[in-house]
């Protein structure tokens, strides 16, 4: 992340697309599985992106280097979801493309997943998916929900417990 | 299979579309579709700060836009809530709702081309007449460059700007051919205008109602033609007592 970070300080409009191409993926799919929803999970990562790029173009170049990537952009990520979940209707319209993603390539039993994971409680299903969809750290987790590390570790044990336990009772 | 690995694995591709659309918001890359007019097929571009361009259609457009932009050109549809209004500004050549993004030139430049936007469709205006509209009488030249860095001709129609001396000119949108056929489309008689210019009329006037207007102006072109007389100077049209149109304001 630290090569990133320089040659986003450095060129911001040339690095920026090969962090959409880098991160884009994980934080579509961690929203996926947050939002259960395509439309949504594409909306909010674009939107991510967007946001990040506004952000880091009023950064100077120290702050851009000291920025922790990854967790950053889930900050912002995931305040907009939350935004996203209180108002749905009031969508900022960006350009449409022409040919629009209709290919949609879902992961094996993606819907009883998403059907599991609608019974956490918000905080243990954005700890489980950061960290066991998305693959993030503990620390990072800590620094992009704002939650202290032993409650961030608390929130994914209670988590896995709970999708354990639905499981158990599908059988 | 753990619930960790099982969770792992609920990961696919990057929906298609995603960079671009990303690329599109953020302003580093412009969207286009390809638009009917009167000269063919044009390609229009546009970004969340309104149109940026319109040229010709062909295969070297896109390189064109990146050389003079520095951003890239991505095909998508343009922006719903004002995109419909982009086949009636170059129809009508004016940008009427259309919101342009003249980041690209002076704000002297665009105050010349806010000017252009207002020349009435099937007439037209030399250069000099836009400097002295914009209050820069002495910049002809720099008026003429405005017009030719237009972004956006036919929404801007600069295709309406003829020479200070009455005869047609260059066109940066594919060259005076395309100028001369616009003029035709339009009804402003390119022919004849050439006639004009080679006679050295720049002026008419209408004898009855005593004012003298530009020759493609609306007013005088209402009037009964045997009212109508030609002139070559403003001057000469002041000696016969010919008070200027309020309309066309030559000067």
């Amino acid at each position: 992340m630290n090569e990133i970070g320089h040659s986003l300080a450095t060129d911001l409009d040339g690095a920026f697309p090969a962090v959409v191409e880098q991160m884009g993926t994980k934080i579509y799919w961690g929203l996926r599985r947050l939002s259960g929803d395509h439309q949504e999970a594409e909306d909010l990562t674009q939107e991510t992106f967007i946001r990040a790029y506004q952000a880091l173009s009023k950064y100077d170049q120290a702050r851009i280097r000291s920025i922790n990537l990854q967790p950053w952009v889930w900050t912002i990520a995931l305040n907009l979801g939350r935004n996203h979940l209180r108002d749905r209707s009031r969508r900022p319209t960006y350009v449409e493309l022409v040919e629009h993603g209709t290919t949609d390539p879902e992961p094996a039993d993606e819907e009883s997943w998403d059907r599991r994971l609608a019974f956490l409680n918000g905080y243990q299903k954005t700890a489980v998916v950061l960290r066991h969809v998305v693959g993030m750290g503990i620390g990072d987790i800590s620094d992009a929900t704002g939650r202290p590390e032993g409650t961030v570790k608390a929130d994914i044990h209670r988590g896995l417990a709970r999708l354990k336990q639905l499981i158990e009772e599908e059988e | 299979m753990s619930i960790e690995s099982q969770l792992a694995d609920l990961v696919g591709d990057l929906p298609d579309g995603m960079t671009e659309g990303v690329a599109l918001g953020t302003g580093l890359a412009d969207g286009y579709d390809l638009y009917e007019s009167a000269i063919g097929d044009v390609a229009v571009t546009f970004n969340p700060d309104g149109v940026s361009s319109v040229d010709i259609a062909d295969d070297m457009f896109r390189l064109r836009f990146e050389e003079r932009f520095g951003r890239k050109l991505i095909r998508a549809e343009a922006p719903s809530s004002w995109g419909r209004h982009i086949p009636t500004a170059i129809e009508a050549g004016r940008p009427g709702k259309l919101v342009i993004d003249l980041r690209s030139i002076t704000p002297f430049q665009a105050s010349v081309l806010a000017r252009t936007a207002t020349i009435p469709k099937g007439e037209v205006r030399p250069y000099s007449w836009l400097a002295r509209e914009v209050e820069r009488p002495g910049a002809v030249r720099a008026a003429g460059s405005a017009v030719a860095r237009n972004p956006v001709p036919l929404i801007i129609p600069c295709h309406r700007v003829v020479r200070a001396d009455g005869h047609i000119g260059n066109y940066s949108l594919g060259g005076p051919q395309n100028k001369h056929e616009l003029l035709e489309h339009e009804g402003a008689h390119p022919d004849w205008l050439e006639d004009l210019a080679s006679s050295h009329i720049r002026l008419q006037g209408n004898t009855s109602t005593g004012t003298c207007c530009h020759p493609t102006c609306h007013v005088i072109r209402h009037s009964n033609k045997k009212d109508v007389v030609n002139l070559h100077t403003l001057q000469e049209a002041k000696s016969e007592g010919f008070k200027v149109c309020e309309e066309c304001r030559p000067g």
